[in-house]
């Protein structure tokens, strides 16, 4: 039985609202009383997360759940998918436009950023179906 | 270092946390990529950068930063401001350039983060 089970919803290009999702999730493990250094490893992967969603899909959910062991977050987008998962995952590719460079994103950070970060890591991607990743993080 | 030892070693004006001078950094982080910050990053860092936007206190959060300094005169609007005094952080501007910012520091014995294995 999860203790937290809470699902976010992230439109495409909604950079206005991008963070809120990974703040409330960092809020929460830290009421929770989750060890502060892998509450940073999971916020870091839900912002990443959430901006690719924002910024790479056309929307999408982040669900979070929590049980006394671990945090999992299950992201869901509904397309466009990646054409070349194992490219994509490569430190330094990015698709991201000039404007989100702008922005100070676009790196092709992200995805291998994830990975490392979290205990566990799955990712599918269809194209024209959408992209799944899975992440969970041991919090005992 | 002690923040309030950055703040004078860059002649910078403090724009939010003057009542938390005293926090100690033990290293620095220069860079207007936010990707970079969080791919490398984690507490008791300060960030010096160019960049100034509301994702640079989001992505601060995520990774426990707590001390900001915008470089090159750079101020942040009252909507940064307000984000970053939720997240009770520090925010400072300074005048200097971002190698210019890193160099003082540097030579004033604050260390760069370690290398990512
Ligand atoms: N949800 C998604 N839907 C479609 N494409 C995606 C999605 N997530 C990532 N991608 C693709 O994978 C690439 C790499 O993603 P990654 O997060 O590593 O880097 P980025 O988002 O481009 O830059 P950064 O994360 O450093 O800001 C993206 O540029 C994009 O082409
Ligand atoms: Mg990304």
């Amino acid at each position: 039985m999860p203790l937290i089970a809470e699902i976010f919803e992230v439109q495409k290009d909604d950079f206005v609202a991008a963070g809120e999702a990974s703040a409330k999730i960092k809020r929460t493990l830290k009421k929770l009383g989750v060890g502060s250094e892998v509450i940073r490893r999971i916020a870091v992967c839900a912002y990443e997360v959430e901006l690719n969603l924002i910024i790479h899909s056309l929307g999408g959910t982040i669900d979070f759940s929590v049980t006394q062991e671990r945090v999992t977050l299950v992201v869901k987008d509904v397309g466009p998918g990646i054409p070349n998962v194992d490219l994509a995952m490569r430190e330094g590719w990015s698709t991201a436009p000039e404007s989100v460079r702008m922005m100070g994103f676009g790196a092709g950070m992200g995805l291998p950023n994830m990975k490392r970060n979290a205990d566990e890591f799955d990712i599918h991607s269809e194209m024209g179906v959408g992209t799944e990743i899975t992440m969970k993080f041991n919090i005992k | 270092m002690v923040i309030r030892r950055i703040a004078e070693l860059l002649d910078a004006q403090v724009v939010l946390g003057a009542d938390k001078l005293d926090l100690d950094v033990g290293a620095a982080f220069s860079s207007d990529m936010m990707s970079d910050v969080l791919a490398y990053v984690t507490g008791g860092t300060v960030l010096l950068t160019g960049m100034v936007n509301e994702h640079v206190i989001r992505t601060a959060e995520m990774v426990d930063l707590e001390c900001i300094v915008f470089v090159r005169g750079k101020v942040p609007t009252k909507e940064i401001i307000d984000l970053a005094e939720e997240n009770g952080m520090v925010l400072m501007t300074t005048a200097h350039t971002l190698y210019v910012t890193s160099g003082i520091l540097y030579s004033n014995g604050l260390e760069g983060i370690g290398r990512r294995e």
